[in-house]
């Protein structure tokens, strides 16, 4: 379960297309470092959809794409 | 007192239902484009719409603009059928399709898989393939597709309970491109409830297609571009009402030559 912890190392993620610097060891962390708070967001982990209940069990690893997307206008 | 009888009789409506939810508005309305989320609001509500067409995009933790649209979607209170515009591969429709389950709370998904990014046009063999992954995980897809029939029939075969074919490129407000092939569709799947989505341009257009006995109209840009949305709205929904009524009054048959309106026989000779 190490790799599901932070561990004081900033990861490099490919986050929405920008480059970040993150110490998180899981999605849920990755997510909560960015300060999306409690935001009804969609995410992705290297163009796979992760359901919300399984971003505290998804991993986050250096050189990952993550896509986080929300609600927006549609034709 | 009979013939009014008679007349109601004959253009009783059924209900317009779509994967087993029925809608009394035959319009279904995009939220892109509007001048300000407050003439969206107004055109919303104007059109009388009750299903709203939304979409997936990169939010930003700073300015988190997706929890505005979403609270003010949710103010206007009708369904939403979120789209996978701007995805060219299965694989991005999928994934966007899953993500905006999610998000929305929906099995509905318009899926959009576009082949070429000058026309918009659907790429076909990907739309069907994408169908018949989306259908087979539960989802109920409204595929945004062509008149071509063969692909009907796929798509009809891979899950999908309703078609939505365009009537021109998105965004051109050309109106019905191939009304042959529109009324070939009709003709070919009765049972099947048909919506022209895309390319309509003025109400004239969606009257057209109600005309031709189309279930609904999904449109965007026609509304969202007018000079005064709200008023564009409305008279998008009378358009559709009308078309509407004048399909289940039944439409008399074209003619090449002239016809006399007024009767020849009586006619008092002058010369």
């Amino acid at each position: 379960m190490d790799a599901l912890n932070r561990s004081g190392v900033s990861k490099t993620l490919l986050v929405n297309g920008v480059l970040r610097e993150i110490d998180a060891g899981t999605l849920a962390q990755a997510l909560s470092a960015l300060d999306y708070g409690e935001a009804k967001v969609a995410t992705a982990l290297n163009g796979e959809f992760v359901p919300a209940r399984l971003r505290e069990v998804t991993p986050v690893r250096d050189g990952d794409r993550i896509e986080i997307v929300a609600p927006r206008q549609g034709g | 007192m009979t013939l009014l009888q008679d007349t109601r009789t004959v253009t009783q409506d059924s209900a317009f239902t779509l994967y087993g939810l029925s809608f009394r508005s035959r319009l279904m309305l995009g939220t892109s484009q509007y001048p300000s989320p407050a003439i969206l609001a107004e055109a919303a509500r104007a059109s009388g719409a009750e299903i709203l067409t939304v979409s997936l995009r990169r939010e930003s933790a700073r300015l988190k603009e997706g929890q505005d649209f979403w609270r003010l979607i949710r103010d206007i209170g009708a369904r939403v059928l979120p789209n996978t515009a701007g995805c060219y591969s299965v694989k991005e429709a999928v994934t966007t399709a899953q993500m905006a389950r999610e998000v929305f709370s929906t099995p509905w998904v318009k899926l959009e898989v576009i082949g070429e990014a000058d026309t918009l046009q659907p790429d076909v063999f990907g739309l069907v393939e994408a169908a018949r992954i989306l259908s087979a995980d539960g989802f109920e897809v409204f595929p945004y597709t062509t008149e071509d029939l063969v692909v009907a029939e796929r798509l009809l075969e891979a899950g999908c309970k309703v078609l939505m074919p365009w009537g021109a490129p998105i965004g051109s407000g050309k109106g019905l491109n191939n009304m042959f092939g529109l009324r070939a569709l009709r003709a070919h799947f009765p049972e099947i409830p048909l919506i022209v989505d895309a390319g309509v341009g003025v109400p004239s257009h969606a009257a057209a297609a109600m005309e031709l006995g189309y279930d609904g109209v999904l449109l965007n840009t026609a509304i969202a571009k007018a000079g005064d949305p709200a008023a564009m709205a409305r008279a998008f929904g009378q358009a559709i009402e009308a078309g509407r009524a004048a399909f289940l009054a039944g439409p008399m048959a074209p003619r090449d030559m002239a016809a006399p309106s007024t009767p020849v026989v009586g006619r008092a000779v002058l010369t």
